[in-house]
């Protein structure tokens, strides 16, 4: 049962995504959320954890998920099943190719679906923030933890877009500051 | 025509004698485009073979997905085995980004197909997923065993912060790709209050929000077209 429901979720997921990067991102987390399947902070964990291994991130999270739910065959229906939807999809296509690229139909859709999937993974984005900045629940008081987190962030953030610092160098930087502060106390 | 093109263009390493006469419908051509076939379908699976081993390198070695891939796939799909062309390697990554499901997926498969049809694209996709999913697959031992070890949950905290970060960076380079309007403008802030909304307050799936926005984005470009060709006239 768990696997047919993998291999469902998954293959929506796999089916409603379109562009690259963290597109996947906000299905994943209402998904994986409305599963229970994994905690929202289990899930920046793992962003973080897939950044730093080859390979692409949809296949990651979901062989992961797939893992941590169902052992390897929850890990094969999985990423079995956010595979399908694409394979299926691009033998199509690539049949009918020409017609596709030239097709008014796909260009109207992409209209739309280009600047929503950017306010999706906004909101995304706001939601994984609320539970790193504040994991007990909103608060106005600067606690050191959350100090400490806000200024990771706004450091890996100048340091990716303006200097562009290698994704992993930061990962790696952030857990050594993340491991500096638990030995002063701060977490 | 178009078919004819495509297939005298997969088993180029194979049949480089019969690839000329594929071009011109000669007389006689029907039979030659049978050996071609038949040759063609012996080195199928010897090119499907080739193609999983460069996409199972290109998915050991690629770190942050579809789009730091393409570069790769250029060097070893077009450069080197010249499974494609460059200007291939446009199309496939427009048609990637135009179709649903993660866009190394969608290369790998389109590419496969290209290379050596349905079987091609088996193994590419197979190629590509594999690495990823033994890492991780064993990483996800690893990760159970560490969860409780205090320097590792330490050390995640730090980490979460700087995740975020990542993933604003990857909204900026998205919204810089986004064609930029207002009809663009309000699709996102819509989608954003939307997905809010349904998050906190009502629980909708998003999925009615992606399918609203591509019926949304199909009306207005039906309208603009419509009134840009009234214009002109």
């Amino acid at each position: 049962m768990i696997f047919f429901k993998l291999f469902l979720t998954f293959f929506k997921i796999g089916l409603f995504t379109f562009g690259g990067g963290y597109a996947m991102l906000p299905l994943i987390q209402s998904e994986v959320a409305s599963n229970g399947w994994l905690g929202e902070a289990d899930l920046l964990d793992f962003v973080a954890v897939a950044e730093s291994t080859p390979g692409p991130f949809a296949i990651n999270i979901a062989t992961y998920i797939g893992a941590e739910t169902g052992g390897l065959f929850g890990s094969f229906c999985a990423t079995l099943g956010v595979v399908l939807p694409s394979f299926i999809i691009i033998l199509i296509v690539a049949k009918f190719y020409i017609a596709f690229r030239k097709s008014r139909l796909v260009e109207g859709v992409m209209t739309g679906l280009r600047p929503t999937v950017l306010g999706l993974i906004g909101c995304a984005a706001v939601t994984m923030a609320m539970t790193v900045f504040f994991p007990a629940g909103l608060t106005l008081t600067l606690t050191p933890a959350v100090g400490v987190s806000l200024a990771i962030f706004a450091a890996a953030l100048v340091a990716v877009l303006r200097f562009k610092v290698h994704p992993i160098l930061v990962i790696l930087s952030a857990a050594a500051l993340g491991v500096g502060c638990g030995y002063l106390g701060v977490w | 025509m178009k078919n004819k093109k495509k297939k005298s263009a997969s088993p180029a390493p194979g049949g480089e004698g019969t690839d000329l006469s594929a071009g011109s419908p000669a007389p006689g051509g029907e039979e030659k485009d049978l050996t071609a076939a038949r040759r063609a379908r012996k080195s199928t699976l010897r090119l499907a073979l080739e193609v999983f081993l460069v996409f199972f390198k290109i998915g050991a070695f690629t770190f942050g997905g579809g789009y730091a891939m393409i570069a790769l796939i250029e060097r070893e799909i077009a450069e080197r085995k010249k499974y494609v062309t460059k200007s291939d390697i446009l199309d496939i990554v427009a048609v990637a980004e135009s179709t649903p499901g993660p866009i190394a997926i969608n290369m790998a498969t389109f590419v496969g197909y290209r290379t050596a049809g349905v079987l091609g694209s088996f193994f590419a996709t197979l190629g590509v997923v594999l690495p990823s999913f033994i890492i991780i697959f064993a990483l996800s031992f690893v990760l159970r065993q560490f969860k409780d070890v205090k320097q590792v949950r330490w050390a995640f905290n730090g980490i979460r912060a700087a995740v975020l970060a990542l993933i604003v960076k990857g909204w900026v380079s998205m919204a810089k790709a986004c064609p930029k309007s207002v009809f663009s403008l309000i699709v996102a802030v819509v989608s954003f209050v939307c997905a809010v909304l349904f998050d906190k307050v009502i629980h909708f799936s998003l999925l009615w929000i992606i399918a609203g926005a591509a019926l949304c984005g199909l009306v207005y470009s039906v309208i603009r077209d419509k009134t840009g060709k009234g214009a002109g006239k």
